[in-house]
């Protein structure tokens, strides 16, 4: 096991020094970062503001030393400065990271809350019409894109029906609940599908297991033998993909951020750094993004080898 | 007693079997799979009105067919010269819709065909060698799937403006993955077998190897992900379209239409809806194909998903 946790944390530090070079080539590939810091007022730059600049941000240096400087101001989270705002990066990510967080753990609980129960309503009713219509709802949650799925709720139940808001946290009416409801059920959608298809071939799998077969001839209950002996055991592969469900979710409130407006990263990202082009930003928030996955992809593995004692690392 | 059987009357039995005839083949997804393909190759000469071009602005959010929708005391009914209505600038929805099908269409089945080659050969490759290959093989796709891809895309737009090639260079990058994993996982059993073993015995060549020994093995795992694979693909698209990062304008790809008819929802819910829908149907057929190709051709491959 402590074996196992080292080798996983050498490849995840592999993983991040990876794709943090990856970003960093990208910055350079394209143009001179100081392009960035031209002033727009149309007289441009002085060669000799150019070279300062230069010096002063570290330019003229070897490629590999800018690497390793940049790279270790990340780690200590120094992600620079906003170019359109004069605010340090991480405290922009710092004060929008709230929000995702919010909508994620809610777009997570919508969806173990309503994938796990209907997986199991789908495997013990099998081939009825609540399985087939278990299955129609993964099925759509897998197909439909999910920024019309939000454009959508939002016109039946914030247009036309009027019973929930329309997008925003809320923030000048301080924590409503009302607000959440329908980004959450959004984003966990696509998720719970998954989920659930993943709790039903378990179930599946387990209810035809002798140790069931047993507990039913031995005369318990359907009902126990169903949601005690099989769902305990049937519970593993949704539970760790859940986890890494968490760290995409990350990546897909972008989407939904989008959608409704919600003031987190992802509409941090796309409406701060990408419409205004403020590179530094969108760096600093994809390095998160990458933090965040790698964390949570850690978790998982760990969960994984702690709940099913059958796994042996070696 | 004896047994006596009434025969069914032939109108049910024939239902009958055309019902059987339908579980058994993907008869629905693969007609709008079909319909997909025809309106992409000859989307132009189908379309009812000019996609594009903007011709009366007067007839700007007709409603569909059947609908009536009113802004103020003004009044506009649906009829069957634009039967899906019009968009805020009085297009036809419905040419549009069929239009941008070909670049879904375009972009799926190219990231799709290099991703599935370039996937394949390199899973083939890197089980097949084993050692530092491998390894670095695997290490790259650790480092792709810890990269958040909506946002290197976004990134990789900033950096590089948006375009078509922009576009498809992304999905082909996000589509290798996939097979790779797969592909890999699959040589590595292949490899002791030994038929292998005797062809390395009888001295061919890795690559004789490979192609010949290996390739028939892991096609069929490889088409079945790559079905699998389409409708997520088209998904993508649509998202960085909507998102202003995928096909510039004025080509009307389907998430850009939706992105277009968001500020309208509230009064002209079609311009938005139909397009998803198409999304819809296409994404939902592609999973139905990939289900019951997997299920046909590769039952191991249950588990995977």
């Amino acid at each position: 096991m402590q074996r196992f946790l080292i080798r996983r944390a050498i490849s995840i530090a592999i993983s991040l020094v990876g794709a943090s070079m990856v970003i960093f080539a990208m910055t350079r590939l394209a143009h001179d970062p100081r392009e960035l810091f031209v002033p727009d007022t149309g007289y441009g730059m002085s060669e000799e503001q150019w070279e300062a600049l230069g010096d002063r941000m570290g330019f003229n240096k070897p490629i590999p030393i800018q690497y390793l400087t940049w790279f270790g101001n990340l780690l200590r989270g120094e992600f620079g400065k906003s170019i359109h705002q004069e605010l340090q990066v991480r405290d922009i990510i710092f004060s929008k990271m709230g929000a995702t967080i919010q909508l994620a753990i809610g777009g997570w609980v919508f969806a173990i809350l309503v994938g796990v129960p209907l997986g199991v309503a789908a495997a013990s009713t099998r081939g009825t019409v609540w399985d087939y219509l278990s299955r129609g709802f993964a099925l759509f949650g897998q197909a439909l894109p999910q920024f019309w799925t939000g454009i959508m709720a939002i016109l039946i139940f914030a247009v036309l029906l009027q019973w929930l808001p329309a997008g925003t946290r809320g923030d000048e009416h301080g924590f409503d609940i009302r607000y959440y409801i329908l980004p959450c059920v959004v984003l966990g959608w696509p998720a719970a599908a998954g989920i659930m298809r993943l709790t039903r071939s378990a179930m599946l799998e387990v209810l035809d297991s002798e140790f069931v077969k047993l507990a039913r001839a031995k005369g318990v209950g359907g009902f126990q033998v169903i949601w005690k002996h099989a769902l305990k055991n049937a519970l593993i592969p949704p539970l760790t993909s859940a986890l890494l469900l968490m760290a995409g979710y990350l990546n897909g409130a972008l989407v939904v951020e989008t959608v409704f407006s919600w003031p987190g990263i992802g509409w941090l990202a796309l409406n701060r750094a990408v419409y205004d082009n403020d590179f530094p930003l969108l760096q600093g928030t994809v390095f998160t993004f990458i933090l965040f996955y790698l964390f949570f992809a850690l978790l998982a593995d760990i969960l994984y080898a702690v709940i099913d004692p059958r796994i042996r690392y070696s | 007693m004896e047994l006596t059987t009434t025969p069914l009357p032939p109108v049910i039995r024939q239902l009958a079997g055309f019902w059987t005839f339908i579980r058994r083949w993907p008869v629905i997804p693969a007609t709008v799979i079909a319909m997909l393909i025809v309106m992409g190759a000859f989307g132009p000469y189908i379309a009812p009105h000019d996609p594009v071009i903007i011709t009366n602005i007067l007839d700007r959010h007709i409603p569909p067919v059947g609908f009536e929708s009113c802004i103020g005391t003004k009044c506009k009914e649906g009829s069957w010269t634009h039967p899906l209505g019009t968009d805020h600038v009085g297009r036809d929805v419905l040419s549009r819709i069929i239009v941008g099908s070909r670049i879904s269409l375009i972009v799926a089945a190219l990231s799709l065909v290099v991703g599935l080659i370039v996937g394949t050969s390199i899973g083939m490759i890197s089980g097949y060698l084993g050692g530092i290959f491998d390894e670095i093989i695997t290490r790259i796709v650790d480092i792709w799937l810890a990269l958040p891809f909506l946002m290197v895309a976004l990134l990789v737009v900033l950096i590089f403006g948006q375009s078509i090639g922009v576009v498809f260079l992304l999905l082909a990058v996000l589509s290798w993955v996939g097979f790779v994993r797969v592909v890999r996982a699959q040589t590595l059993q292949l490899k002791e077998m030994d038929y292998v073993a005797l062809a390395r015995i009888a001295g061919a060549h890795p690559v004789r190897i490979i192609l010949r020994h290996v390739l028939p093995g892991v096609i069929n795992s490889a088409i079945v992900i790559a079905t699998l694979n389409v409708g997520n693909l088209i998904l993508a698209e649509a998202t960085l379209s909507f998102l202003g990062a995928g096909i510039p304008p004025p080509t009307p790809a389907w998430g850009v239409l939706i992105s277009e008819g968001r500020e309208y929802i509230g009064t002209a819910w079609w311009q938005t809806a139909f397009p998803g829908v198409g999304i819809f149907m296409v994404v939902m057929s592609l999973n139905f194909l990939g289900d019951w190709a997997r299920d046909r051709f590769d039952p191991r491959l249950r588990q995977l998903t």
